[in-house]
């Protein structure tokens, strides 16, 4: 039991969680509008890759996070134009984001860096962690210098922004012009157009917004967590992300806690990988990693809690005549 | 008389045919971007996996898994239903196939052997595939959403089962033990030898089988027409009299059983042992087999074999080209899935102009 920190896993909860919250705000602004977004996977690892590589070659995390911007917001206005414009399958396009992201980002990264789909090591175009001030002069006191250093300080920009996010998506979603015209175009856009909202508009706005939160996502995970882009490095994060929107009920605030409970269930398989604890021995990390999917299953069934999706989500809107 | 509505050699044949080609094209246009030559890649392409027949033999190898993971996402699309999860009802049927074997390898000859590690194959990807399948008919939860998250569950359970209890005492080797020579597929090499020593099998010939009793049965058959009224429109279905919750769940049920049948070509026909991740990605190579082959027995064996050959033919190809790699390809299906699938009407608008203009005159 002695390797057996809270402490970490705390620390490590807020550390996982912004990857999870970046993409599932992101999805949903997509899903509110009436577009499925199951292509956050992909915009993620391409946001990621491009992140990492620019980020290197400029030696600035900051212009890498903006090329990170571009790539996911012209992934997000290729799926627009797939599920709004054309009327397509919003499922099978962002399947395909997700497959063509998964084996591009590997072909360009072998290509200019031949380090077998990796980016160099960032070194210092990392972005470092912002040290409050005081947290020195705190440091020795007990838990107090724990929680002002670690716990509220010791991260990245990236990590204030994510929890600074929900609050500004909360008022957004609810109680701006923009947010009541979205979940309009989500539940019933025939009323929003009869009520002279244009839905093709709304929904690109929010597909673009999209692809602006879920750069940040991919962005994290290669400029801040690893410090180097890896193939194929978001493993599922996208999917859990929209399992935490699913989880969530597409509510701001919800989806937020399923994030922190999925960054809280992975800080605890690396703390508990290999310790025997009392009564059930030794759990394998493996079982561990599936505890979200699991528990996501089981709120779908609806067996602990009823999740209703946005009434015209994944429907191609067609105007009346 | 101008028309409004494409006949049926145009949605069939054209369509598909020019989504394909703007796939390929992009395709085309990276590979240019690498700093290759298009041109020169195709060729060496072709020459490695049609025109080499050791190559044709491995391209069709490789068909034979996705003509199985095809036909799965076909049937359930047919139903109306998107599933994902044939990878991971190909992984569980794995498991089923290698439990199979594991425990009757060394009893049964290879004519009640193979059948019951069929057998088992398909009723662990049936399994897998039920659960989902009865949260959409009775509860509602979307199969999308719960299938991935079975892919997942079945990635992180096999995980656990092949590392705890599957790896034979003193190997390291995250793979169970190799079943004895009575669990191998007959090999198609023994009667043609021009195919040389190359692992296509049985499993081919089981797969155009597959393909036609598919056929047959959602085309010509009762059981199919009310497969394909459930996928057009459900209200109309249910009052013609069909239940709809028994027809996903049977749907679903099929869908896994095929997927897990998946399982028996890549196992039994080449590495003759269960590994980590050996389906590889077959079952996402499924989608777009269903998609670009339109949920056709034709369209589906044609697609197989052309993803089959880009398997094949890339992987002599980035041996030659160093720009090229493996991952190429997985590119390429991203884009023959956006191409075909997602906006498969692209050109729809276009060819209807062509096709008034032309009655016109």
């Amino acid at each position: 039991m002695e390797d057996f920190h809270l402490a970490s896993i705390a620390v490590s909860t807020i550390r996982n969680a912004p990857v999870l919250m970046f993409a599932a705000l992101a999805g949903l602004f997509a899903e509110r509008s009436g577009v499925i977004d199951i292509g956050l996977e992909g915009k993620i690892l391409a946001s990621a890759f491009v992140s990492a590589a620019v980020a290197y070659t400029q030696q600035d995390p900051w212009a890498g996070i903006a090329a990170g911007i571009a790539v996911s917001v012209a992934l997000a206005m290729v799926q627009a134009f797939v599920s709004i414009t054309q009327k397509g399958n919003q499922l099978v396009c962002g399947i395909a984001i997700n497959i063509a992201m998964s084996g591009l980002t590997f072909v360009v990264a072998q290509y200019f860096f031949q380090q077998g789909g990796r980016t160099p090591d960032l070194g210092n175009a990392r972005l470092s962690d912002v040290v409050l001030p005081g947290t020195e002069a705190l440091a020795g006191v007990p838990f107090i210098g724990w929680l002002y250093g670690h716990v509220i300080g010791g991260h990245s920009v990236l990590v204030y922004l994510a929890f600074l996010l929900l609050p500004a998506v909360h008022w957004v979603v609810y109680h701006s012009r923009f947010g009541l015209r979205l979940r309009a175009c989500g539940e019933n856009p025939h009323a929003a157009d009869a009520a002279g909202v244009s839905v093709e508009r709304t929904r690109y706005l929010a597909m673009l917004v999209t692809g602006v939160l879920c750069s940040f996502s991919g962005a994290y995970l290669s400029i801040v967590q690893s410090g180097f882009f890896l193939r194929d490095m978001s493993a599922g994060a996208g999917y859990l992300a929209l399992t935490a929107l699913v989880f969530g009920n597409w509510r701001p605030l919800h989806t937020v806690l399923g994030c922190l409970m999925f960054g809280f269930f992975a800080a605890v398989q690396i703390q508990i990988e290999g310790v025997d604890l009392p009564v059930v021995g030794r759990i394998p990390g493996s079982l561990i990693q599936m505890i979200p999917y699991v528990v996501t299953v089981i709120v779908l069934a609806g067996l602990m809690a009823k999740s209703v999706a946005p009434k015209a989500i994944g429907q191609p809107f067609v105007k009346s005549r | 008389m101008k028309t409004t509505e494409l006949p049926r050699w145009a949605t069939g044949f054209v369509l598909p045919v020019l989504n394909l080609l703007s796939a390929l094209l992009v395709a085309a246009l990276a590979i240019h971007l690498l700093g290759e030559s298009p041109a020169e890649s195709l060729t060496i392409l072709i020459n490695s996996a049609v025109i080499n027949p050791e190559g044709l033999a491995y391209t069709l190898f490789y068909a034979s898994t996705f003509i199985f993971t095809g036909l799965a996402v076909s049937v359930a699309m047919k139903a109306g239903l998107f599933n994902i999860g044939a990878e991971g009802q190909m992984y569980f049927g794995g498991l089923g196939l290698t439990l199979a074997m594991l425990s009757l390898d060394r009893a049964l000859p290879a004519w009640l052997l193979i059948p019951a590690a069929m057998a088992g194959s398909a009723a662990f990807g049936a399994a897998w595939a039920f659960l989902p399948g009865y949260l959409q008919a009775r509860r509602g939860s979307h199969v999308v959403v719960t299938t991935i998250m079975f892919n997942f569950i079945a990635a992180g359970l096999m995980n656990f089962i092949i590392v705890k209890y599957l790896i034979p005492e003193g190997e390291q080797n995250p793979a169970s033990r190799v079943f004895s020579q009575a669990g191998e597929m007959p090999r198609l090499g023994q009667w043609f030898p021009a195919l040389g020593d190359t692992p296509l099998n049985v499993s081919f010939l089981l797969a155009i089988v597959a393909l036609v009793i598919y056929g047959v049965m959602v085309w010509r058959s009762s059981w199919g027409y009310e497969l394909r009224a459930t996928g057009l429109n459900q209200h109309a279905a249910h009052y013609a009299g069909i239940k709809i919750s028994r027809m996903i769940i049977v749907a679903m049920i099929i869908s896994g059983a095929l997927a897990g049948l998946a399982a028996v070509n890549s196992i039994m026909g080449s590495t003759h042992y269960l590994s980590l991740n050996f389906p590889a990605g077959a079952g996402f190579v499924g989608i777009a087999i269903a998609l670009m082959g339109r949920q056709h027995p034709v369209g589906i064996f044609l697609s197989s074999v052309l993803f089959g050959a880009l398997i094949q033919g890339g992987f002599d190809l980035s041996l030659e080209k160093p720009n090229i790699p493996q991952e190429t390809f997985i590119f390429i299906q991203g884009l023959i899935i956006l191409f075909c699938g997602a906006m498969e009407n692209l050109y729809a608008p276009a060819v209807l102009k062509l096709i008034n203009a032309t009655r016109k005159g």
